[in-house]
């Protein structure tokens, strides 16, 4: 399709790498998150042991969701994109992108061991120890080499905006990585290798923590995937991409006004009023420099809206920026104090944060890793858009299910906390409050069930279209074969 | 417009990019960190606050350790509900010897900002085995594994890690820390070197056995929690800010 | 590069770049999306007009409106405590006997004192007060340790048992076995004999009678019948505080004489004020209905 023969071999072999990791840690990651998810319906689940404790799970769960399958996503799609949309090779070749792949990958494993054996900074998105930080940060500043350094190769005169972000993303990721894993190591003075205190303690620690916290959510997961649907959307549509102007506007205002937002997870708490209120503010005033992302994405679309209809690829792109669109109304409607007091501490925010993650990050990323397999594997199309279908009405119910069992209990939950009888004392106790989120706890983990399901579908999916199969339905016409 | 031409710039030269994104990122966190640096009336002037004893710091290690910051908050929000429920709303002050702060960001299970002196001793360490031996309809898992003797080997350089990042702990608490821990977790003398180092340590074996445990440490964390300040001591206008 | 052209679905002109084949179109911002982000910035700044916002160095912009989370909740409270004061001030200035015996007041207490209870008493009394069998009394019934009746609760309830509250409840059972008090021999006829009074079975004849009336009695009183002053429970009825479902009785009577186990208990009034400590015990008062 691109007007431009190009005669460079681009570094593909790391970019199949990334996306087999990206495929197995999803599966991974959705799975450990189901079971902690039934934990909280069956405790019995947690089976006495200390390495199977929810406690120790989570972080299992989020790191592998998060850094682990969002990780794999963000390096594959990017340093596919970047090399692309520049007309050049990966700086440093395949040989530089296997040790960043290997770096990154082993130092997955090793967190995830270290969270189980009961070594975290207890710091949440920020669990891993020192020593795996400092594996990172190396990790880290040679994946900003391979990026930077194939931008500066580029043959395009311009810089594409979808290398905006993922630029963005890695340069700000720096910077919260470093500045939230600022410790002192007990090892110093003869302590554990494994263990450290953090600098900051209390008020200010919380504040950095949720600086960080929150912009792991502003850069990782929404600027990075940015990144993913400026490219793969126009690309799977076909059509030009809506605004340049607005790509430009809601890029800076989105990161400028991100940083601000930490303070939102604190409100009311000993955090002072002041911060509370920037906190809310810039939340609120980021609402339409996300929105931006969502129109430049949706409207891309226009002309070719009926690929909807036929190209269930094209379905979880869209449907990833319709949830990124929703997310990003609720996220600053919950940064106002008077919404916050009721939806904090409770399963909204995990609902929230889930409506987010599986509807925008990891729907937008099958649609890049759909687009990919065939691509990398020089396969016109993948085994079976049947199956792409299937994946995408599993994974939607799954979803739905998910979210409003955790608006339910979570606003149910917050209204039974502050409930008063009509004689003026508190209605509940908290044990009360726990029983009533059973059912859905129970629904919730039924939901994660059908998303962990759809994956598997997209393992299978994968598999064949690696292999070489063709599904006996793709010799119908579809715009997808037409290509 | 100019704007989007002048634009052109950025998108041509990754340094420039590199610079303006660096500079927009950066402007947030400063004005938001520093200042809770340098304003006072940020933590609040009560008295006291004191570093953990050897025995509650080795506790919260293993509070980290095991995640319980994921389903329990440590603080209570200036609501009527949660004072009620829970006691005086949480002080910045009270959190100041906290390396990592444990806030929390969920409530799966209760607040525990005010747990210290709730329940006995005993209760704890039932809940803490086996929690629905005691609260049939709790989802917490069980901790059985913190019976164990608890490793407190390295407690003097934890200690002395601690006081690189601001805790102040004394020579003599560093030098007697080892002596102290096993004072708190075996000694019911509440006139104990230990409890003269550490006003309102709770004393004595949590469990029934004799050696130091890691049920112990956890035992003695939770029962210090929220009880250093005296609220009835403290003048409303003093914390309002 | 590629030139700028028209698109013909949307009528406006590309940049005049294309990347792998991506054009970007030049469409301006769309008008309503300018809007409400400038519609967020001025609420923004009327926010921080009214609010604590900005700070400097050493202090923060305090807002028009003086609010402070903080102040806001003394208000609250007050308002609550209103609520509830026409029959709070009542129970705070009469005696607990003259709570129950007041119907209005006694219906007030009772909802008061359950929501206290299930919040702190239930974790160790289990909800409804049945208890926690193997660790903690049931409050159900009617056998009473300490004491049941109002004052004894009250008692019980604002200072605890075996705390280091100076008000506390104290007493302590020897180790009659762990000491070497009493031989294993021995230890085994007394309990024999608790075993008797317990099931109300006969006791003539049994050789613990004599150890019995010797070492226990002091405090369990003769025919075991308990001491509310010292909480020595009765040992003539078939309730049982450390024995858990599965265990025989002689063996736990076996165990407590040898090393016996202690309960304890927080002082409330350290936590809750006098009027919820008085709603707690009518409501404690009324699940073993009441002594």
């Amino acid at each position: 399709m691109s007007t431009n023969t190009d005669a460079t071999p681009y570094c593909e072999d790391v970019v199949k790498k990334f996306v087999l990791a990206a495929t197995f840690w999803g599966v991974v990651g959705f799975l450990a998150g189901d079971f902690i998810a039934w934990q909280l319906a069956f405790p019995a689940l947690n089976l006495d042991l200390e390495w199977t404790t929810f406690g120790r799970l989570r972080p299992v769960h989020t790191s592998a969701v998060i850094f682990a399958f969002g990780g794999n996503v963000l390096m594959a799609t990017s340093l596919y994109t970047v090399q692309r949309t520049g007309r050049a090779s990966l700086f440093g070749g395949e040989a530089f992108g296997s040790v960043i792949f290997w770096g990154f990958n082993t130092l997955i494993v090793a967190a995830a061991l270290s969270y189980v054996l009961g070594f975290s900074q207890g710091q949440e998105y920020a669990e891993p120890e020192w020593l795996l930080d400092l594996w990172l940060t190396v990790v880290w500043v040679l994946y900003l080499i391979a990026f930077a350094g194939t931008i500066m190769k580029r043959r395009e005169p311009h810089i594409y905006v979808a290398n905006w972000f993922f630029f963005a993303m890695i340069l700000t990721i720096a910077m919260l990585h470093l500045g939230n894993n600022l410790v002192v190591p007990s090892a110093i003075f003869g302590g554990s290798f494994m263990k450290s205190y953090n600098l900051f303690g209390g008020v200010q620690n919380a504040m950095t923590q949720w600086w960080y916290g929150h912009n792991a959510v502003g850069f990782f997961l929404t600027a990075g995937f940015l990144g993913i649907m400026y490219y793969f959307v126009p690309k799977r549509a076909e059509r030009p991409v809506y605004s340049y102007r607005l790509s430009i506007v809601h890029f800076w205002a989105l990161i400028f006004l991100y940083i601000w937002a930490g303070p939102h997870h604190l409100h009311y708490t000993a955090l002072p009023d002041w911060a509370q209120t920037l906190g809310m503010t810039f939340s609120v005033m980021l609402w339409m420099p996300s929105w931006g992302g969502m129109i430049n994405g949706l409207m891309t679309l226009s002309g070719a809206w009926d690929k909807l209809r036929t190209d269930p690829v094209m379905r979880f792109l869209v449907s990833s920026v319709a949830f990124y669109g929703m997310s990003t109304f609720e996220g600053p409607m919950m940064s106002i104090k008077a919404v916050n007091s009721l939806s904090h501490y409770t399963d909204w925010t995990i609902g929230h944060v889930h409506s987010g993650a599986l509807g925008w990050v990891a729907f937008v990323s099958f649609g890049a890793l759909y687009y990919l397999v065939p691509k990398l594997w020089g396969r016109k199309e993948v085994y079976s858009l049947k199956l792409v279908g299937l994946h995408f009405w599993i994974a939607t119910i799954g979803i739905v299910l998910y979210i409003t069992a955790m608006w339910i209990s979570g606003i149910m939950q917050g209204l039974m906390w502050r409930a008063y009888d009509n004689l003026g004392f508190l209605q509940y106790s908290f044990i009360e409050t726990v029983e009533a989120m059973h059912p859905y706890y129970v629904i919730r983990a039924l939901g994660g069930v059908l998303f962990v399901l759809g994956s598997l579908v997209m393992v299978y999916n994968f598999y064949k279209t690696i292999k070489g199969d063709v599904a006996a339905e793709a010799a119908q016409p579809s715009t997808a074969a037409a290509r | 417009m100019s704007i989007f031409k002048h634009h052109a710039k950025l998108e041509t030269n990754v340094f420039f990019l590199a610079v303006g994104i660096l500079l927009s990122v950066i402007v947030g966190g400063l004005v938001e960190v520093v200042p809770l640096f340098t304003i006072e009336s940020t933590i609040e002037k009560v008295d006291g606050v004191r570093p953990y004893s050897p025995l509650e710091q080795k506790g919260r290690d293993i509070y980290v350790r095991e995640g319980c910051y994921l389903c329990h908050s440590q603080m209570v929000r200036p609501f009527k509900d949660e004072v009620e429920r829970y006691g005086h709303y949480s002080l910045a002050a009270e959190s100041k010897y906290d390396h990592p702060f444990q806030w929390g960001s969920k409530r799966t299970g209760p607040d525990l900002a005010r747990v210290g002196g709730k329940y006995t001793n005993d209760w704890h360490v039932r809940h803490l085995i086996n929690p629905r031996d005691v609260v049939p309809e709790s989802v917490m898992p069980g901790y059985p594994h913190l019976k164990r003797e608890l490793d407190y080997s390295t407690i003097d350089a934890d200690m002395k890690a601690l006081r690189v990042v601001g805790v102040p702990y004394t020579d003599e608490q560093i030098a007697n820390a080892k002596k102290d821990l096993v004072e708190q977790a075996t000694s019911d003398d509440a006139s104990a070197a230990v409890a003269g180092r550490y006003p309102k340590a709770r004393m004595g074996s949590a469990d029934a056995n004799p050696k130091v445990t890691e049920l112990d440490a956890m035992v003695a964390y939770l029962q210090v929690l929220g009880t250093m300040v005296d609220f009835t001591t403290v003048k409303p206008e003093k914390i309002a800010r | 590069m590629a030139s700028m052209e028209k698109d013909s679905v949307s009528g406006q002109y590309t940049t005049g770049h294309e990347w792998d084949g991506i054009r970007e179109l030049n469409t301006p911002l769309p008008k309503w999306w300018v809007y409400v982000f400038w519609a967020t910035v001025i609420w923004s700044i009327a926010y921080w007009v009214a609010m604590p916002a900005w700070p400097t160095i050493n202090d923060y912009s305090r807002g028009v409106l003086g609010y402070a989370s903080r102040n806001e909740l003394e208000s609250d409270i007050k308002a609550q405590k209103q609520a509830r004061s026409k029959f709070e001030a009542k129970i705070a200035a009469i005696s607990v006997d003259d709570v129950v015996k007041d119907k209005d007041l006694r219906n007030f207490a009772m909802t008061g004192g359950k929501v206290l209870f299930n919040d702190n008493c239930a974790p160790c009394h289990g909800t409804g007060g049945v208890g926690a069998p193997g660790a903690y009394p049931n409050l159900a019934d009617d056998e009473w340790i300490w004491g049941g009746e109002l004052a004894d609760l009250k008692q019980t309830i604002s200072f605890g048992v075996r705390n280091t509250n100076e008000n506390s409840r104290q007493s302590e059972m020897p180790k009659f076995g762990a000491d070497g008090l009493l031989t294993a021999e021995q230890i085994n006829q007394v309990a024999d004999y608790v075993v008797a009074l317990s099931s109300k079975g006969s006791t003539a004849g049994l050789p613990g009678e004599a150890i019995f009336a010797e070492q226990c009695v002091v405090c369990h009183q003769d025919g075991g019948v308990g001491s509310k002053d010292v909480g020595s429970p009765a040992l003539n009825n078939n309730i049982w505080l450390f024995k858990g479902s599965k265990e025989q009785v002689k063996q736990v009577v076996i165990n407590q004489v040898t090393n016996p186990q202690h309960g304890s208990m927080p002082a409330w009034s350290e936590r809750l004020d006098e009027t919820s400590i008085k709603m707690l015990t009518v409501y404690v008062h009324s699940l073993g209905g009441g002594k």
